[in-house]
Parts: structure tokens; sequence; C-alpha cells
């Protein structure tokens, strides 16, 4: 029944004279996001909508199932075109439409037609009471509300008319592309794909670092990482997702300082990297998954240690959020299962037993001297070994 | 150099078997059911295949089934068995050092009512033939003891089981699993008392999806499948006529030099387990010499997690288990390991290595090269 979905867009209708950039990026969004689907689609922007076209057979759950991971989308319309061929097949038309959509007819509704098409014999007002008598003659149990109502059937007039009801949600957001680029430190866990996940939803591509430590961590672990990737690229499109080898770096680390600073030092170190490989690739600033208190290097004290060495902003989405809202979010977009899978991660495999979690900046500073002799060119010899996979769906 | 040492976890298929499996599958692809010439064809190969097995385990062509592999065949041999004798009695005897496709199953015969005894292992990784004849009883109906042990390469005294089974209760039956030993040992059920007995393709360089279960003709099994009644209406479903050729194919290239082939296996471990030995503070689990597998060798190293040593030696071209492969993905510590008496600390410090006809001195010095390269390196970093 339907040939093409309207898509609503949620922000980009209030930018200015930037508009068509927010609508052009979009655009782009949904061809991507379409790519992978059975069939031929044409979309098209016209007079501040977007409209998806279907040109050939399609499958409408696996279409609706994509829009709904395209940023930028507030509602999706399943639209019905039709022919013109009168008022009075337009009126037939529309009540074959609402038995079919909805079954269960006690319900309040309101026609709103727009005539883009001004030779059409009918103006808005007359259509919008026309359609409503004929309705109202097919169906005596609805009734009409103009101001509230729970069924609002839009014609839209132009060469084919528009018929559409339903507004199924999109994810709101802003198109990916339109908010610059950011770094996301990407671990086996559950909280970094979901960190990535909330920036690029504010219109940020974003690229990925991932710090693997041979033979402590897997081929398997890296694997479940560029599986995560490849979900959040979903709804980010491609991400390239940058190896380091952090192994010489953590023993250099596990041999010169105290040990319950170890994961604060180590993340320092994974912070500069990826400050670094930011910077070479164009990143406007770093995202990670921390939330405070979760773990000993995610308390207040702990962020600031790690924040110390980074220039450029860093972003935490999930700073103020409780585990509970964060798994949540990582089920309802698809990468709980691939996290909770139990291969270790780098900043697990040496952990103190009792790490610190006050840690003092000056504390921690003064026992990073103790590496002066080598790690710079452990640092330097990790980002050019660093391995690049350009990750898609 | 590469250095495949994982063989218990599964084999190299044998070139010329994933010749021969070629054909059939691009030219003599008839199913044995079809009465063409084609349906022959398929079916000539299917005979070839239950003779060929008949010869090496001396029993009758119409004993010998078909399955997907060694699961399915402990699947049908104990389930299959329960239901047809469930009058006889409703008790079962197995080890705690079974495959998980024996214990998993004896736990889901508990389940439907059936009580099952698990017998201890020594130190060895062996039963004690007095444990297993205090528990047979009136009512058991089958006693399951695997040949060697996936995990340690312990043997078990099957040809002293047998008869003994047979004393104590002449209608129990007896089941081995004989994934591990079949193409190591030679095995024939009839002499030595079993009843039903499990084999796998792909530990003897067949190809995968594949295996056997040998079943006396006197022993009343029911199905576990329904369909179309195929080998007897024991194991419905067309009959995988590459993949059985495939296997009966490495069998008989197994067989034709056991002796020489297993020889050289005992003196691979040998000079493998003494290597080992010159580093400190190591275990080799269970039997060593001619009174154990010939191909296992199990290995706890102190202070080193076997996940870190695996993928250390991963890095060196070296291919190993930690533990058991089937189990491994499950962060479980080994039911095998923990029977035999391996202190809490070395559970998770235990690697298995094992080898097959392909392996070579070579490798096996070096992988000591590499273990004694790795070990006091790996020992450095632990977890404090």
């Amino acid at each position: 029944m339907f040939q093409s979905f309207l898509i609503k867009y949620a922000e980009i209708g209030v930018k200015g004279k930037n508009r068509y950039l927010f609508e052009d990026a979009l655009v782009q969004q949904i061809k991507y996001a379409l790519k992978k689907c059975d069939g031929e689609f044409l979309i098209r922007k016209t007079q501040g909508r977007i409209f998806v076209d279907a040109q050939s057979e399609f499958d409408f759950d696996e279409v609706v199932k994509r829009l709904q991971r395209v940023f930028g989308i507030s509602g999706i319309c399943p639209v019905v075109q039709l022919q013109d061929e009168g008022f009075e097949k337009l009126c037939q038309d529309v009540i074959g439409y609402i038995d079919e959509v909805y079954p269960d007819k006690e319900k309040t509704f309101k026609v709103a037609a727009r005539r883009a098409r001004k030779n059409y014999p009918l103006e808005s007002m007359e259509i919008n009471a026309k359609v409503g008598e004929a309705v109202l003659r097919a169906y005596p149990q609805m009734r009409v509300d103009v101001h509230q109502p729970e069924i609002l059937i839009n014609i839209e007039v132009r060469e084919e008319i528009y018929l559409y009801s339903e507004i199924i949600p999109g994810p709101g957001g802003m198109p990916v592309g339109t908010g610059g680029k950011a770094m996301l430190l990407l671990s086996g866990g559950i909280d970094s794909p979901v960190a990535g996940y909330m920036i690029a939803r504010r219109g940020v591509k974003i690229d990925a670092v991932y710090f693997h430590a041979p033979p402590y961590t897997s081929e398997r672990a890296k694997q479940k990482v560029v599986d995560l990737a490849k979900i959040v690229s979903r709804y980010t499109g491609p991400i390239y997702l940058h190896v380091i080898n952090f192994t010489d770096i953590q023993m250099y680390i596990y041999e010169k300082c105290p040990h319950e600073e170890l994961t604060i030092i180590m993340r320092r170190y994974m912070m500069r990297i990826a400050q670094q490989i930011a910077c070479e690739t164009e990143c406007l600033g770093l995202v990670t998954g921390e939330s405070i208190g979760q773990v000993a290097s995610q308390t207040m004290q702990s962020l600031m240690a790690t924040n110390d060495v980074c220039e450029i902003p860093v972003y935490r989405p999930l700073i103020a959020l409780d585990k509970q809202d964060i798994v949540e979010i990582s089920e309802k977009i698809g990468t709980f299962e691939t996290s909770i899978l139990p291969y270790e991660d780098c900043c697990t495999i040496f952990v103190a037993k009792h790490p610190v979690t006050k840690p003092s900046l000056n504390v921690i500073r003064r026992h990073e001297e103790n590496l002066a002799e080598n790690i710079e060119q452990l640092v330097q010899a990790a980002l050019e070994t660093k391995e690049l996979i350009i990750v898609t769906e | 150099m590469e250095v495949y040492l994982d063989n218990s976890a599964t084999t190299r298929v044998f070139p010329e078997v994933a010749q021969e499996m070629m054909e059939i599958m691009c030219e003599h692809y008839g199913n044995p059911s079809s009465l063409h010439l084609k349906g022959v064809k398929g079916e000539s190969y299917v005979k070839y295949a239950k003779e060929a097995f008949a010869r090496i385990l001396k029993v009758e062509e119409k004993e010998i089934y078909f399955t997907s592999g060694g699961t399915e065949s402990d699947n049908l041999a104990l389930i299959g068995c329960a239901m047809a004798n469930h009058r006889a009695g409703r008790h079962l005897i197995t080890t705690q050092i079974e495959h998980p496709a024996i214990l998993r199953t004896m736990e889901y015969l508990e389940k439907q009512g059936y009580q099952v005894t698990y017998l201890p292992v020594d130190d060895e990784g062996r039963i004690r033939l007095e444990d297993l004849k205090r528990a047979i009883r009136q009512d058991t109906i089958l006693v399951s003891v695997m040949h060697t042990n996936n995990e340690i390469g312990s043997l078990q005294p099957i040809q002293e089981i047998g008869p003994l089974i047979k004393r104590m209760n002449p209608g129990t039956l007896f089941h081995v699993d004989a994934v591990q030993g079949f193409g190591k040992f030679r095995i024939y059920p009839k002499k030595y008392g079993i009843d039903l007995l499990s084999v796998s393709s792909h530990k003897i360089h067949g190809p995968k999806g594949v295996g056997l279960l040998y079943v006396n003709e006197k022993v009343k099994i029911h199905t576990i499948s329904y369909g179309g009644g195929q080998q007897r209406g024991l194991r419905s479903g067309t009959e995988n006529v590459p993949g059985i050729t495939g296997m009966a194919r490495a069998a008989e290239l197994m067989y034709a030099h056991l002796d020489q082939d297993t020889d050289q296996l005992y003196e691979l471990k040998d000079r493998f387990i003494s290597g080992l030995k010159k580093l400190p503070d190591i275990r080799i689990n269970g039997r060593t010499g001619r009174d154990s597998a010939p191909h296992i060798v199990s290995v706890s190293v102190r202070g080193v997690r076997s996940e870190v040593l695996l993928h250390a030696l991963e890095d060196k071209g070296i291919y190993v288990s930690a533990g058991s492969a089937c189990a491994a993905k499950k962060p479980q510590p080994s039911a095998t390991l923990k029977a035999i008496g391996v202190e809490r600390e070395l559970l998770d410090s235990t690697i298995r290595f094992s080898m097959s006809v392909f392996t070579t001195r070579e490798e096996i010095d070096y992988t000591v090269e590499a273990m004694h390269e790795l070990i006091p390196m790996l020992r450095k970093y632990t977890r404090k």
C-alpha cells in the first residue's frame, strides 16, 4: 500500500541559512542507510521536506528499521500515493485507507489538506470539509476533533496526491557529519559504544581508537571491538578504527610505577595517544564512556588526573548516567550482547587489587617521571605501528 | 614457523581425503536412497565405509551407524539406550572426567528420572575398578567410560572394565567414548566387551560434521530422531556421503601405519616433556609414557595465566589450547583438572599441547625453546 515515506526532521527545521547543509547531510545519511536494503529508492528534497520514494518492490519493515537509525529524523510517515482521478475517487480512497490502517473506528480525527498544485479545483479548506463529511458518512462512530485528533489525516495535493496519517518515531538528533568529528576511545565494554552513539546523535562523525595488548588480550577481544564498531556504524556511518598495540607501554609502566597507580597512568597515556591521532585526523575532541564513580579510575579525582593530559575537549556523554541507564541504551542500540562477551581487555589484566581511588595529581605526575627514559620512544613506536580498520556495516 | 599443536581440538584433513570428498560432492552426489544409478553409486560409498570400519573395529557392517559427530554418537548411545532399557532399570554410571557430550546428556537423563553415578578418578585421571565394581547395581543399565581423556590424555582400563561389568551384571551395557582414542589405539569392541563405541572423524584427519556409533547387534536402543528411516531407522536423514567416505579413508590411513606412528608420537612426547621439565615450577598432568595417550600433554605453569601463554605462543606461530578447546570459550575451571586434584591456583594456568602424525621433531624443539623463552618473561608480569 505505501510507496513513499515522508521524513520529518527534528531540529534541522530551526537552523537558519545553514539549513540546506543539514538537509543535504540528512539526505546523504538516508542514502547510506538504505544502501543495503532490497529495492531502489529515490530520495528527494522538495519544498522543505524530504521524501523517500520506493522505485521498486521493497520490505516495509526493513526500510523503517533502517530509517529509524538515521539521526536527524524525528518521524517517518508512510505515504500512500494516489493518482488524481477526481475528488469522488479521493474520498473513496481516504475511506479505504482509514479502514485498512485503523480497524478500530472509535477514534477522533481531523483532515489536514495542503494544496501545493494550485490548479486543483478545490481549496485546502474545502478539501478538509468535504473529505471529513465523507469519512463521517462512511464511519458514523468516528468524530471530528480539530484540536487534538487521534488521527490526523494529511492530504497533499501535488502532481499526485499524498495521503498519510501515521508518524513512526525516529531517533531525533542531528544528521551525522553536521557537527564535526571526534575520536572515541573504544574498549570492549558496555559504556564506550553507547558514548559514541550519543555523541554521533548530535551530528558528530566518529573515529575510534582501540588499545590492545597481545598476548594479554586476544585476537577475539579485538574482533569484539570491531564487531561493536560495526554495530555503532549502523548509526554513524563508516568508522575509522585505529588499533594501537599498547603492550610495551603497559609493561614499562608496570615496571616503573607504583602498581596502585597503573590504571591511572595507563589511561593518561591512552588519552595522550588518542589525542595525537585525533589531531592528525582533524578530530575536534575525544569521547569516552566514563561515568562518575563507576570504577576506581572514574572518580572525580581520577578523572581529573586523566583529564590533566588532554589539551582538546573530552566529551563524556555518560558522565551522570547510572550503569542501568547505560545498559538500557546499549540494549536498545544492540551493542549489549557483544559487550558482555567475556574477553579480557587491557584495562583489566594488570589491574591492582586495591587501585587508588583518590589519586593526587602531583604524585601521579611525579611518578610518571620514572618513565622519562623510554616512554616517548615507546609511544612513538605505538603510533607508528598502529593499524587502521575501516569499519562499515 | 607454524606449529599446530591443537590436534585434540581438531586436525588437518589428509589431502587425499579432501580430494576424494571433492569428487563425490561434484560428481557422485547421488542420494544413496535414490533408485537410479547415481543413487547406487552414492550407496556404494557408504557401503565401502561400513566395510572399512567393520574391518578396523572387527565388527559387523550392520553394527556401524554414521552420525554427525562424537556429540551425536554419545547422545544417541546414552539417551537411546536409557529409553529402550528403562524397564530393566534407571541407573547409569559414568566418570567425573567425561567430555561434556556425556556429562550434559547424563544431566538431561537425571532430569528425566534416571539416577547417575559419577566415578571419581585418581590423581592420574584413572578410575579405580573397585569403585566401579561397587557402583554396579541390579538396575544399572549402562556404564559409559571414555577411552582417552581429551584434556590430560589419561587412559582408562577399558579392557578390564568390559569383563568386570559383565561379571557383575550381564544386562548392563558398556559404552565407550573413543573420540580421542580411535586412530591412536587398536580398539576391538567385541574382544573388550564394549557394546557401544563413539568415534569422531575430525580428530583423525577426516572432515568435521561426521562420526559413527558402533552398536552391538544385541543392544536394545531407541532412535532419538525421526525421519526417512535410513540406517535401519536408528539414524534417519540422508547419509553424509562425502563426510562418511572421508572419515573412512582417514581411518584407513591412520591404521595403515599405526604402530610406527604411535611409536613416533611417544618419542616426541617424551622429548617434549623432558624439555619442559627443565623449567622450574611446572607440572605435567596425568601419566606419561606408554600408559598415556601418545599425543596429549597437559602442562600447568605456575604464575602464568593459560590464556596469556596461549596468545604468546600464538605470536610465535604455535597453536595450543587452554584446558580443552570445547570448554575454553567459557571461563569455567575444567572439571577434569579439578577431579585429578590440580590445585586451585593452577586450574587457570594449564595448557594442552596435542600432536598428530604431521608433528615433527623440529616443531617440538621449537616449541620447547619458545616455552623457555616466554615463561620467565611472562612470570615477571603478574597481577599483584
